[in-house]
């Protein structure tokens, strides 16, 4: 960064203001782009570059002990016709993992947003000790996912997990559950899990925008005497719309790429294997690089779908330049 | 009137009743965890609310036997370390996109963004190889390369919201007096952006301190592996018996820290996650 330096001491000429102005524009943006070079070249080697190669393993016979010779099949990894349909395409468990994860994004994202502004109502309201209750609800996110999926897959152990000791006690069931072996309750306890660790961050989006909304219409309301039911449908959750929409945009990509709770939970079970796990398996446990890429790039488009149309929309927020 | 007083106070109760299930739904389960980690293996199959004696047998398993300690180590060392990159190439960066107006600045955002939201499994076999021909394979450095992919986006981002908000007048100064952009962003912009590298600094070591694909994928041996993949595999005789006691211990002690320091900081903490999003 020397140059920058000795620029500014060889400043001596005295030009006229104008000149002098587009001289300093122009080396600011000089500048900028070379602030912006490491950052730029980090990005390439650790997202551009291996985002390629992946997509060119899709197309490759490569195992995870033969990456470098690898051949080059087309794309017979994806879908081929050999005697009958082979490739991701054509597997009934890859299908089966797409509606998994599909399932799991709609149900968790839905319960963590109810959740989410509920929570976030309640810590908006002026009370004693609120700190503390905002301090309490952000264990939940602080907790790494592992440990809280250790902590619920303890707490819903079917022998001697606490909540069907709850469950029985209060006569709701009979018979112990077991809620991760069983492949219909299994998605559930994934689900629960999620909804637990990630509700925190909706409540805190939505409350950020909650303290920013203007009081005066809500005294109009007061004076009205509308229900508060009403004004919270007709007033607030209009005007929070944005926050909510931002919350809940970040909550489902990251529950598309879900793969540590399952992992840890269920491991490779088939009633709960997401597109994530199916990779990974292909991928690291057959050692199967070429099949293993090729549902990772599928998964890559699913969500650079999702997420070009969300830039597209929001794209007036971003830059600030016009 | 008395009617009104009556539904005034029940409004009162229900609201506090909400508060008590909100905070005992948030906090259980890490209190129930606390508790298991205290008992000894005979007591841990009758359920119970409270702890009767402490008994430390499960952390002495954990912290002697095995490779936790090592685990903690590299968990530390890879932490730290990739905040520490994150930082100094997110704050040159950050004042990049959020002090300059240049051609292409949008597109380098949304570039960043886009990173951002990444499934980190498109990345892994080509990551796998970086990694190796790098000859990093099963060590802390490619899990401290990989982490990059999440946290150096995030950082960018979060650090050029703290840089757009703060006041013009500063660096019109320091341009009258004709500093150079490198001066101008180390002695008039670093200064005031400690607050909001520290909150960045943390949340972005949360981040990494609680990635698991990665660090089950990149590493090999126990004594490579980091805290929540050393969790995930402690195991017992077989699958069906695992070893609760301990398993429960070694997520006290890797959580404990995480829940102090949010608790300190809880304030940064909520400033710097709603920056990274409303106002993207």
């Amino acid at each position: 960064m020397a140059s920058h330096d000795t620029a500014v001491a060889g400043n001596t000429s005295r030009p006229s203001g104008r000149e002098r102005g587009t001289r300093v524009r122009r080396r600011r943006v000089r500048a900028a782009w070379i602030f912006l070079t490491p950052m730029l070249i980090g990005l390439l080697l650790v997202a551009g570059w291996p985002l390629m190669r992946t997509f060119w393993f899709s197309m490759t016979d490569a195992s995870l002990s033969q990456m470098g010779g690898a051949s080059f099949i087309g794309l017979e990894n994806y879908l081929v016709y050999d005697d009958g349909w082979y490739g991701v395409l054509a597997d009934s468990l890859w299908w089966n993992s797409v509606w998994n994860t599909l399932y799991f994004t709609v149900v968790s994202v839905g319960c963590e947003t109810v959740l989410g502004i509920i929570v976030a109502l309640v810590l908006n309201a002026n009370f004693r000790g609120r700190t503390l209750v905002r301090a309490a609800m952000l264990i939940p996110w602080a907790i790494p996912t592992i440990v809280s999926a250790k902590m619920w897959a303890w707490m819903l152990n079917d022998q001697f997990g606490i909540i069907n000791h709850i469950l029985i006690s209060l006569g709701l069931i009979d018979m112990p559950l077991a809620w991760t072996a069983n492949a219909d309750l299994s998605m559930w306890a994934v689900i629960i899990v999620d909804v637990w660790k990630a509700t925190p961050f909706v409540a805190l989006l939505v409350l950020a925008a909650l303290q920013m909304l203007p009081s005066d219409c809500y005294e109009a309301a007061r004076v009205d005497g509308i229900h508060p039911v009403r004004v919270f449908f007709k007033v607030t959750l209009p005007l929070i719309t944005p926050a909510l929409l931002v919350a809940v945009i970040f909550r489902a990509l990251d529950a598309l790429r879900v793969f540590d709770v399952i992992y840890v939970l269920t491991s490779n079970a088939s009633s709960t294997m997401t597109m994530s796990v199916y990779a990974r398996q292909q991928l690291v446990e057959f050692q199967d690089v070429g099949y293993g890429s090729a549902a990772s790039t599928l998964l890559f488009l699913i969500i650079a779908l999702i997420t070009v149309a969300y830039l597209y929309l929001g794209r007036r927020q971003l830059g600030g330049d016009s | 009137m008395s009617a009104r007083a009556i539904k005034g106070a029940l409004l009162t109760l229900g609201f506090w009743l909400m508060v008590i299930v909100l905070v005992v739904y948030a906090v259980f389960p890490f209190y129930y965890a606390v508790i298991t980690s205290f008992k000894p293996s005979s007591e841990l199959f009758e359920v119970g609310y409270w702890i009767d004696h402490l008994d430390f047998s499960n952390y002495t398993a954990v912290l002697t036997q095995g490779s936790f300690l090592a685990s903690i180590r590299n968990s530390i060392i890879v932490a730290v370390s990739v905040v520490a990159i994150a930082l100094l190439l997110g704050l040159t960066a950050s004042y990049a996109l959020g002090r300059v107006r240049f051609r292409g600045r949008t597109r380098v955002m949304m570039l960043v963004l886009g990173v951002s939201m990444f499934p980190q499994v498109a990345v892994l076999s080509g990551l796998f190889e970086v990694i190796r021909t790098l000859n990093l394979y099963n060590s802390p450095g490619g899990l401290i390369l990989s982490y990059t992919i999440f946290t150096l986006p995030f950082t960018v981002w979060v650090l050029t919201t703290f840089m757009r908000q703060l006041p013009d007048e500063l660096e019109e100064a320091a341009i009258m007096d004709g500093a150079s952009p490198w001066i101008t962003l180390t002695k008039v912009f670093m200064p005031l952006m400690w607050p909001a590298m520290a909150t960045t600094g943390l949340l972005a070591f949360i981040a990494a301190w609680n990635e698991f694909l990665f660090a089950l994928t990149f590493t090999l041996t126990d004594s490579e592996r980091t805290v929540p993949v050393a969790i995930a595999l402690i195991s017992g005789g077989s699958q069906y018996e695992l070893p609760w006691g301990p398993i429960m211990a070694a997520s006290v002690i890797v959580t404990v820290p995480l829940v102090i320091l949010v608790l300190i900081f809880q304030r940064r903490i909520v400033s710097g996650l709603t920056a990274g999003a409303v106002k993207g």
